[in-house]
């Protein structure tokens, strides 16, 4: 755990560099897509525009995008590490 | 001569370069329709080379076979009950570790495997090198880069995958060691699954599927996808074309 302060990639703002440390699923299927899109521990996302309606979001993970609803991004946890 | 027919499966992330190959390997001789009972399309042609046929399957883009989308299920089934005589697994070479996954897993079901490392102009530009050697050394198959929008490589993978055909390539894919918890299952679970499937499906995978609790795995074993049966007459007639 990062000094405490943990936060969920949903909370993340376009521009936000977040870095992964825990994919925290209750529903297995769903922990393994996500791991399978490339969102791993250790990993870094860039948050990419949201649309128009305000979800889904578009990260930038491993060098392709990738669109997450709220309910999906709410259950990766990590830390931001910079915004630019 | 033409002396054997043998099936490839091209199989990849999305949008790696699969259908440009298909159609380098290909040219016109294809077909394209959807698998039965799934809203997948899928397209597969005939080449020849060096006097054997290659029937070539173009497998639905996926970044797992795991996830259990209609597309993933297409593919892991090809690979589980068709049994192809090898997979040319297509990878960007500017996104090698996303596209690796999807590489390790097939490695986990097949060893006839070819890594095409595609987009290798691509990677140029953006000043990334593949170290080839290395990778096929540490995956334990061929890897060939390629780019087949340009057809650079093409003669080198086709070299690959006459050498394979014919038994001249002896792979050893890499087989991920898990935890202590998981080897004791899989140890436990081995001579079951071989009991009861014989040696035609690859047990060591079945075991981790089954560990996994896979349900979809299972619905499939219990009734096999009828992807052996080809949609006959559409087939046949765009596929005739052979060279001696
Ligand atoms: N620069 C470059 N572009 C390529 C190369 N091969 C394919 N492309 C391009 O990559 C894009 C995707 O190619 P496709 O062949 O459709 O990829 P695919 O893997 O079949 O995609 P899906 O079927 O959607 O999974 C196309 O715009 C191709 O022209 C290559 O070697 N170099
Ligand atoms: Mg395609």
């Amino acid at each position: 755990m990062a000094q405490g302060k943990r936060c969920r990639l949903s909370d993340m703002k376009p521009g936000d560099r977040f870095r992964i440390e825990k994919v925290d699923v209750p529903d297995p299927m769903l922990k393994r897509r996500l791991l399978d899109l490339g969102f791993v521990p250790g990993g870094e996302v860039k948050v990419g525009p949201r649309s128009p309606l305000g979800d889904p979001t578009a990260y930038r993970v491993c060098g392709t995008t990738i669109a997450l609803r709220k309910e999906e991004s709410d259950y990766i946890y990590g830390e931001k590490i910079r915004h630019d | 001569m033409t002396d054997m027919t043998y099936t490839i499966a091209l199989m990849g992330n999305p949008n790696t370069g699969k259908s440009t190959l298909f159609n380098v390997l290909t040219g016109l001789r294809q077909h394209t329709g959807n698998w039965p009972g799934k809203t997948v399309t899928h397209a597969e042609g005939e080449f020849t080379y060096r006097g054997a046929t290659y029937r070539l399957v173009d497998l639905p883009g996926t970044y797992s076979l795991y996830s259990n989308s209609a597309d993933e299920e297409v593919a892991r089934d090809f690979l589980l009950f068709e049994r192809p005589d090898m997979t040319i697994v297509v990878v960007d070479a500017t996104a090698l570790e996303r596209n690796l996954n999807l590489a390790l897993q097939v490695l986990e079901m097949t060893g006839r495997v070819i890594v095409a490392v595609n987009l290798i102009d691509e990677a140029k530009k953006k000043g990334i090198h593949i170290n080839t050697k290395k990778l096929a050394a540490k995956l334990g198959v061929p890897v060939v880069p390629i780019s087949a929008r340009n057809r650079e490589g093409i003669d080198a993978l086709l070299d690959t995958v006459d050498a394979m055909a014919h038994g001249r390539i002896n792979t050893t894919p890499l087989s991920i060691q898990y935890s202590p918890d998981i080897e004791r299952g899989i140890a436990k679970l081995l001579p079951l699954v071989k009991d009861i499937m014989g040696d035609t499906y690859p047990a060591r995978w079945i075991a981790l599927r089954l560990l996994d609790g896979d349900a979809s795995l299972l619905q499939a074993l219990k009734q096999p996808p009828q992807l052996l049966i080809k949609e006959g007459n559409a087939y046949a007639c765009c596929g005739s074309v052979k060279s001696v």
